[in-house]
C-alpha cells in the first residue's frame, strides 16, 4: 500500500501525474478534513484495543494479509486448473480443498469454481452486496460493488460486457452466478489457444482478475 | 412444484414489480453504464474492513449482520454514503449490539478524537501520546 504512508504531498516526483504507484487516482486519505465516519472508525479501533478485545498488531496483520491477496493466487489455480486435469477435477469438485491444497487460506467460505468452455460463458456478480472470493483475488473494484452493474449483469449480461469490450459470439450461452455470503464463485477461464507448450508460471501471466470475474478472456499470448 | 401467484403464502417478488423490493436488491433492475474507474483503498477503509474481519473472527457477529444494517439504511443513506462508511456504521451497530462497547462510550471516544485536530492523520494513531 505504497499511497498509504503518511506523504501529505501528492505531488511528489514519483507520482507527478496524481496517480499512485498502480496507477489509479489517491482516494481521499489522512491530509482531508477528518470525516464523521473516519472518525467512527477511529474510535472504534481504539475503543476495542483498550478494552483488551483486539490489539494494534492484529489490526496491522489483518491488513496485511487482505494487501498479500491478490488476483496472482487466483491465476496460480487457473493456470494449475489447465496445466493439471486431476486438478482442474478437484477444482470443480470442491474449489475451497483445491485452493487450500495450493496453499491459499480460503477460509469459511464456499469457493465454487466455473469453467468457461467453447460453448459456456460464466460472469459472477453480488446482486444483494459485495460478496466476492477475496480470499483467492484480493479485494473487489469498485464497479462490482456499483449498482450499475450489480442490477445489470443478471439482466442483460452480453450488453454488460461490450461495455467491458467482451463481444461473445451470440451462440455461447453466459451464466450469471449470483454469489452470497458463504457461497462465493471464481471463473476459469478458458486455455487460450497456441499455449500448449507454456510454462504454469508463464500460463498464470495470461490470467487476468477480470478474467476470472468473466468480464475479460484470458490473454492470448503474442 | 412452484405455487400459483395468488395462492402464494409468502411475499412474492416479481421482476416488474420494483415498489416490492429493499433498495439493496437490484439484480435485474435497469441502470446506469458501469463506472469503470478504480481506486487504491485508503488507510481507513483498510482499517475499517480488518475491524470487520476480527470482529467475525472473534464472534461478535457474522457477516449477515453486517448485512442486515446496510439493508436497513434506506436508499437516502445507501446511496449518500460510500461503500466502507455504510460498512463502520454497520460495524458500529453491531458492536454496540454485541455489548462490546456502550453508545455512551462511543460518542465520549469520539469527540475525544475530534478534538486531536484537523485531520484523519492528526487525529488517527496519536492516542497514545
Amino acid at each position: 500500500m505504497p499511497h498509504d504512508h503518511h506523504d501529505h504531498d501528492h505531488d511528489t516526483p514519483h507520482s507527478h501525474t496524481g496517480m499512485s504507484p498502480s496507477g489509479h487516482p489517491y482516494r481521499q486519505d489522512q491530509d482531508q478534513p477528518l470525516t464523521y465516519w473516519q472518525n467512527m472508525e477511529i474510535s472504534i479501533r481504539e475503543l476495542m484495543i483498550e478494552k483488551g478485545i483486539f490489539t494494534e498488531l492484529e489490526i496491522m496483520h489483518a491488513i496485511d494479509s487482505m494487501d498479500s491477496r491478490s488476483p496472482a493466487d487466483g491465476a496460480k489455480v487457473v493456470a494449475r486448473a489447465w496445466t493439471d486435469p486431476e486438478f482442474n477435477a478437484r477444482l470443480l469438485a470442491d474449489g475451497s480443498a483445491a485452493s487450500r491444497e495450493m496453499g491459499f487460506d480460503i477460509g469459511a467460505m464456499r469457493l465454487i469454481a466455473v469453467e468457461n468452455t467453447k460453448t459456456v460463458h460464466n460472469v459472477i456478480v453480488c446482486t444483494l452486496c459485495s460478496c466476492y472470493p477475496r480470499n483467492l483475488l484480493g479485494l473487489p473494484p469498485d464497479w462490482y460493488k456499483q449498482r450499475a452493474y450489480r442490477s445489470r449483469v443478471v439482466k442483460t449480461p452480453r450488453a454488460v460486457l461490450k461495455e467491458f469490450g467482451l463481444t461473445l459470439p451470440e451462440d455461447v450461452t453466459i451464466r450469471v452466478h449470483d454469489s452470497t455470503a458463504d457461497m462465493r464463485y471464481i471463473v476459469i477461464p478458458a486455455r487460450p489457444q497456441g499455449t500448449e507448450t507454456l510454462s504454469e508460471e508463464a500460463l498464470a501471466a495470461l490470467v487476468s482478475r477480470d478474467s476470472m470475474i468473466g468480464v475479460a478472456l484470458a490473454v492470448i499470448p503474442k | 412444484m412452484p405455487l400459483p401467484l395468488e395462492t402464494a403464502p409468502f411475499s412474492v417478488c416479481p421482476m416488474d414489480k420494483k415498489d416490492s423490493r429493499r433498495w439493496h436488491d437490484m439484480g435485474g433492475l435497469d441502470g446506469a453504464p458501469i463506472d469503470m474507474a478504480e481506486h487504491d483503498y485508503a488507510l481507513w477503509e483498510k482499517r475499517v474492513d480488518a475491524l470487520l474481519v476480527l470482529s467475525t473472527t472473534k464472534g461478535f457477529f457474522t457477516v449477515d449482520g453486517l448485512r442486515r444494517v446496510i439493508e436497513d439504511l434506506g436508499p437516502a443513506y445507501y446511496e449518500k454514503m460510500s461503500y466502507y462508511e455504510r460498512w463502520v456504521h454497520s460495524v458500529n451497530q453491531n458492536l454496540i449490539e454485541a455489548g462490546a462497547y456502550s453508545l455512551g462510550e462511543l460518542g465520549a471516544k469520539m469527540a475525544e478524537v475530534a478534538a486531536r485536530g484537523e485531520t484523519y492523520g492528526d487525529c488517527a494513531g496519536c492516542h497514545d501520546d
